[in-house]
């Protein structure tokens, strides 16, 4: 009998039954699945789009995240190389090949010295978008892809995020329903499937495992800079 | 397969851990931290105690149809281009990851933090196979060093001061400057991450466990600080997660309730620094991510804790808020429970994984105070579940013969009320007699080990019951 055969068996003897669950109940529970409801989510959310911005950017500051708010997306890369340069950090930086980054001026700014692809061990610093922020937390959501390597949320040191305002949404469940309609998108060509990852990034990375004191940059980025883009 | 536990020698373990000067060090700065944190965030959350009861119920709901939501975790799993594994043993799981290290001719594993791993003992599985397990999560790197385990579910090396973390990192990374200074918190962690960051490039495997596995959707979450877990699953060719079967919930949104209730019970936050979901193996057309997904999902004797009274453990979401509000854990430290789950949890668990036998003394170690109740976020009754360990234990004939004969004749006056009134009210006269001196003893026959800390007041020469049946009433409080 196979592990899984043993396992089922023990399951549904544990639970007084022989066999798989009844027909109607499965029906049920396969319901409840599609249906995937909304449980309780908590009321700090229920504000208008300018407050739910700021409730991020509250949220993001207090788990050590970095904000700066520039007007378009042509004020970016100046924002970017303006952080960059007051934190003492390299030019040089890894950027996803995320075509909605394209909209800022990049080449225009001469002091950003930069390349589109994956990050290897010498990146010291990447930049990427995010396609959807919680305001709950003040975390960012990043979907795997051909536009956004995982590995550029992890490897560098500095991880700058580009953030249009309108992708703040309210809560976890908001990005669920992203993840579905991506998978839902035939046109996308991932055969019906959600994005390999999905990154929740709350803050740079921290440990406290040496006497409990919290230490910033532990495995992942050091530093989490992002740069709110008021009118997108 | 050996487990390796000391559980049964849980009371000498204790005596030894009280004297360990280096662990209460540590757990002295460690105390309050915890607490302090989580109460803070149940404060920020008016739906705290809300969102409780509902992961609560999901759990309840999923456990009653196990069955249905793995199976149907597993059609999405293999939907999406993973593969899953059921393994009924821990030796079970062992040989599964032994096999797909081996058709990828592994050498070297990167682990993310996973208490299934330290349940399986896959790193002396790995080793002996020739395999070097490297394990990325600060805490977990430190004890592997030592050749430790962890101490705690959350916190593996909270039983550690800073100066045992240096002292180890001289001893092992000998290729450094022994000048350097490495004093402080910041130098330990910045040595660790530089060691630790080629290694990430080296292996052909990342091991994570998982927080939680979703039936809609087929993916794994793990719930990180540090960022070692996403390293170790993003870099190596293949990501292997391992998780106990009960990790599973019905809905994405299901898994969105249960984050809620755990970061902020584990370390006060309210939401960890990195929460990744994953779904089988990198797409076409996707620029980094392992070319391989395998779920092994392990039993190791939860399906047979199912139906019984020790069901509801299996809603445990591992966040160890428990241990961090135990007096029992907060004085011996996580490594007297002698195997991997430590604390109020632990003394739940390990019973029921390990058998009475061998764990049977745990759940003796306990004031009964209800704080680990008060404060699971899946109102586990952790206290009452003790209890029927502790019958359980009684019942097999486990306890020792001394406690089993007093209680035979405790119970055996108990029973009978007039010579349970003689004989107490006997007693009392002896001993208020007694103490009428000093009015306290400071070594009673039986009763040393609680004399040895305090002294037990001399009682005033009647039984309670006597004194109530003459009409005695206390008198009555302002207000009551």
């Amino acid at each position: 009998m196979s592990g899984k055969d043993q396992i089922l068996g023990s399951l549904r003897r544990s639970k007084g039954r022989d066999g798989p669950v009844d027909a109607e109940t499965a029906a049920a529970l396969r319901a409840r699945i599609d249906g995937h409801a909304r449980n309780i989510v908590p009321a700090r959310t229920d504000l208008d789009a300018g407050g739910l911005v700021d409730l991020f950017e509250t949220m993001a500051t207090k788990v050590h995240a970095t904000v700066a708010r520039v007007s378009d997306m042509a004020d970016v890369p100046g924002a970017v190389s303006d952080y960059l340069r007051g934190e003492n950090l390299p030019s040089e930086v890894v950027m996803a090949p995320d075509p909605s980054l394209d909209a800022a001026p990049w080449s225009d700014n001469k002091l950003l010295d930069i390349r589109r692809g994956v990050p290897g061990e010498p990146d010291q610093v990447s930049i990427t978008s995010a396609p959807h922020a919680v305001a709950e937390t003040g975390t960012l959501a990043m979907f795997s892809g051909p536009d956004h390597p995982s590995t550029l949320n992890f490897i560098p040191e500095t991880h700058v995020v580009v953030l249009p305002a309108s992708r703040v949404v309210k809560s976890y469940e908001d990005v669920w329903d992203a993840v579905r309609a991506q998978a839902a998108d035939g046109a996308s060509g991932r055969g019906g499937l959600p994005p390999r990852t999905v990154n929740f990034v709350t803050g740079p990375s921290r440990s406290g495992d040496i006497e409990q004191t919290l230490l910033l940059g532990a495995h992942g980025p050091r530093r989490l800079h992002i740069v709110i883009v008021e009118d997108d | 397969m050996n487990v390796h536990s000391t559980s049964r020698n849980f009371k000498n373990n204790a005596k030894e851990q009280l004297a360990n000067a280096d662990l209460q060090a540590a757990l002295n700065k460690a105390r309050g931290h915890f607490v302090d944190g989580r109460s803070t965030a149940r404060d920020n959350l008016p739906e705290f105690d809300a969102l409780r009861d509902q992961a609560r119920d999901i759990k309840n709901h999923t456990l009653e149809h196990l069955d249905f939501y793995l199976e149907a975790y597993e059609e999405k799993v293999q939907a999406s281009g993973g593969h899953v594994h059921w393994a009924r043993t821990a030796a079970d799981a062992q040989q599964i990851v032994l096999d797909i290290c081996r058709s990828v001719d592994a050498k070297t594993v990167n682990k993310g933090k996973s208490m299934i791993g330290e349940e399986i003992e896959i790193n002396e599985a790995l080793e002996a196979a020739g395999i070097r397990p490297v394990e990325t999560d600060l805490g977990e790197y430190i004890i592997q060093l030592r050749g430790e385990r962890p101490s705690h579910i959350i916190a593996p090396a909270v039983h550690l001061t800073k100066n045992q973390v240096e002292q180890s990192f001289r001893e092992n990374h000998t290729e450094l400057d022994p000048d350097r200074v490495l004093e402080e918190p910041p130098t330990l962690l910045d040595e660790a991450r530089t060691i630790l960051r080629k290694k990430y490039f080296e292996a052909e495997v990342g091991i994570t466990g998982a927080n939680l596995l979703i039936a809609e959707t087929g993916s794994s979450i793990i719930v990180t600080n540090e960022g070692n877990g996403d390293l170790s699953q993003l870099i190596p060719k293949v990501h292997i997660v391992l998780a106990s079967l009960e990790k599973i919930v019905p809905t994405l949104e299901d898994a969105a309730t249960i984050l809620r209730v755990l970061a902020r019970s584990a370390t006060g936050q309210e939401f960890s620094s990195y929460t990744t979901l994953s779904t089988g193996p990198r797409r076409a057309g996707d620029p980094d991510g392992p070319e391989q997904y395998h779920v092994i999902l392990l039993d190791n004797g939860r399906t047979d804790m199912l139906g019984t009274e020790f069901e509801e453990m299996l809603r445990c979401i591992r966040c160890g808020a428990c241990m961090n509000h135990c007096p029992v854990y907060q004085s011996v430290g996580g490594h007297a429970y002698g195997w991997v789950y430590p604390g109020p949890m632990g003394s739940v668990l390990s019973p029921g994984l390990l058998g009475v036998d061998e764990a049977g003394h745990l759940p003796n170690a306990s004031s009964f105070c209800g704080r680990c109740e008060e404060v699971c976020p899946m109102h586990i009754p952790l206290p009452k579940m003790m209890r029927h360990w502790r019958e359980r234990e009684f019942e097999s004939h486990l306890s020792p013969g001394s406690a089993r004969v007093g209680l035979g004749l405790w119970a055996f006056v108990a029973r009978r009320p007039r010579l349970y009134q003689l004989a107490t009210g006997l007693q009392m006269r002896l001993l208020s007699w007694m103490g009428r001196k000093r009015g306290r003893f400071s070594s009673v026959p039986l009763a040393r080990g609680w004399t040895k800390y305090r002294e037990l007041p001399a009682p005033q020469g009647r039984t309670f019951q006597s004194r109530w049946k003459s009409g005695e009433r206390p008198p009555m409080r302002n207000g009551a």
